[in-house]
């Protein structure tokens, strides 16, 4: 076996409420280690994180009511799936949060509907006769039901097709319209991260590497590559042309800017040359 | 051209329980494989891909229709081996695949299972391991290495079988960015040397490097035709939910508003010449 290694050195950050905040970072490099960390699942050998006022690195702090604030979905979260029917699965966070029937349903309802699916139609079928998006959802709703204020989400739309990929993310974006909680999610997609995120962290080694907005992260091609990552494909084109000589805007984030900035291009190049 | 794999009228239904209906995954297909091709099969889950795929090499057998590999029946069975050795198939997960806890133990399983004597085996299990740049692993243990090494254990498993054909049923879904680019070059790498190639896949940028590309909508084939005929049709890749890749919805929007983009504009290297003209 290898020998024990640092998976995560000296990590120091502030998220704000109501923040969306995308991880990147190459396999191995301490991503999913550090969500671990926050809803203490696994515990720091030495630092402290605070979860609101809560220091849950302190002795005698009750890991209950940290998991009920701090909802992790894992990886492939539909491989957790295990009830007989979908509004099973959801209820079974808030059951054992000890709260009522009556609240229990209530929270199962509002899970469902947040997540897309319509209650009535899905609520008595078996949660493995479904689509893999849709296994996905009912396996994010039972992490909503527990109405965390921070939601965890590691790689959501690992493995799935295009549309399914689509949905997930407009609805991790739904999701937070409505609950205004803070997203953390890490995504090998950097495309996605540039989409959705307000804050970009990069991980590297087990370190943190860079914070920032995605325009300042995605500003360092070169940091970035050092380290075996890349920008997001627009910025790979927009770069592209830049080194084949045409005087573009390179940090450009997504395809309608991308869009913008090319057909002026041309445009001035066609009407005036 | 010959053709490798040829697909006459495929039909393949499953059910879960008796007694509902049956559900039709494939609905009469056909279509034919060249010798030496590059073929990419595109669709959404649930559109019949890996259905179709698994009846490539006699996994799964016609519910109607024919499926000949080379000059078998896929459904004959004094010929299945045969068949499968012409066309060895990798999945999607590559932990699935792995049976032996050292690589090289791993590589040699389906050889010997072909009865080769050992010499051989040694030959082949080192050029195979050579081919997707593992020699160097060969004594270590599957589980210890990363998603992309174990998934390139799991095509040299295959090579060393000498298939002529290979069928990738989504080699890189369940990999990050580095895993994927590494089995897309072993891809392209196996295909340069003559192994016919039929890639099963969701990523749009995996596909424009086939030289065919097969659409898969609602259990038919949608769209058949180049990268470039095919990514050309942007309205009935969208009805069918479908992505076309970053490049040519580009080159796509560019048209709309009048530049006079042409329609083999698909990839980024394609893009970025044509900008170029007007420097």
């Amino acid at each position: 076996m290898p020998d024990e290694q640092l998976a995560l050195d000296n990590i120091n950050f502030d998220i704000y409420d109501g923040e969306i905040v995308g991880i990147i970072g190459h396999t191995g490099s301490g991503k999913s280690t550090l969500l671990q960390h926050l809803n203490g699942l696994l515990r720091p050998h030495s630092g402290t994180i605070c979860i609101g006022d809560t220091d849950i690195t302190a002795p005698g702090v009750l890991m209950k009511d940290i998991r009920r604030r701090v909802g992790l979905v894992f990886q492939y979260p539909e491989y957790q799936l295990f009830e007989e029917t979908v509004a099973k699965d959801v209820a079974f966070g808030p059951k054992n949060l000890g709260l009522s029937d009556e609240e229990v349903e209530d929270r199962v309802k509002e899970a469902i509907g947040l997540v897309g699916l319509d209650y009535e139609k899905i609520k008595d079928r078996s949660p493995f006769e479904l689509s893999g998006g849709q296994k996905r959802r009912v396996a994010i709703a039972g992490v909503l039901a527990m109405k965390p204020q921070v939601l965890v989400l590691d790689e959501p739309t690992a493995g799935l097709d295009p549309g399914a990929h689509k949905e997930i993310l407009a609805m991790i974006q739904e999701v937070h319209k409505a609950q205004n909680n803070i997203i953390i999610f890490v995504s090998h997609n950097m495309g996605d991260i540039a989409d959705l995120s307000d804050k970009v962290m990069v991980m590297n080694d087990g370190k943190l590497m860079m914070v920032g907005t995605p325009e300042e992260v995605f500003g360092q091609k070169e940091r970035l590559a050092e380290i075996g990552l890349s920008v997001p494909p627009v910025t790979e084109l927009m770069h592209a042309l830049k080194d084949a000589g045409v005087p573009v805007k390179e940090n450009i984030l997504n395809l309608k800017d991308a869009e913008a900035e090319i057909y002026q291009y041309l445009q001035r190049k066609i009407l005036h040359d | 051209m010959k053709n490798i794999i040829r697909i006459e009228n495929l039909i393949f239904e499953y059910s879960h329980l008796e007694e509902e209906p049956a559900i039709r995954a494939v609905d009469n297909v056909s279509l034919n494989i060249e010798t030496g091709s590059f073929t990419a099969i595109i669709g959404k889950n649930g559109s019949g891909k890996s259905t179709l795929a698994k009846n490539l090499n006699g996994l799964l057998l016609p519910s109607g229709g024919t499926v000949y590999v080379k000059q078998w029946d896929t459904r004959d069975d004094a010929h299945i081996w045969d068949v499968r050795q012409t066309a060895g198939m990798v999945f999607q997960n590559p932990d699935n695949q792995l049976v032996s806890s050292i690589v090289e133990d791993d590589v040699a399983f389906g050889p010997e299972n072909l009865g080769i004597e050992p010499k051989e085996i040694r030959e082949r299990v080192d050029k195979a391991l050579a081919d997707v740049n593992m020699g160097k692993y060969k004594k270590k243990a599957p589980h210890l290495l990363s998603g992309g090494q174990k998934q390139r254990i799991a095509i040299a498993g295959v090579v060393a079988m000498k298939p002529e054909c290979i069928i990738f049923d989504e080699p890189t879904a369940m990999l990050d960015p580095k895993g994927r680019e590494e089995i897309m070059s072993i891809i392209d790498e196996l295909h340069r040397e003559g192994i016919t190639v039929v890639l099963i896949t969701h990523f749009m940028e995996e596909a424009v490097r086939a030289d065919r590309i097969i659409i898969m909508d609602d259990a038919k084939v949608l769209l058949d035709g180049t990268p470039e005929e095919v990514f050309a049709q942007e309205e009935t890749l969208r009805e069918a939910n479908l992505e076309i890749p970053m490049a040519a919805s580009l080159a796509h929007k560019l048209r709309k508003r009048g530049i006079k983009v042409p329609e083999d504009v698909i990839t980024v290297e394609r893009l970025v010449e044509f900008v170029c003209q007007y420097k």
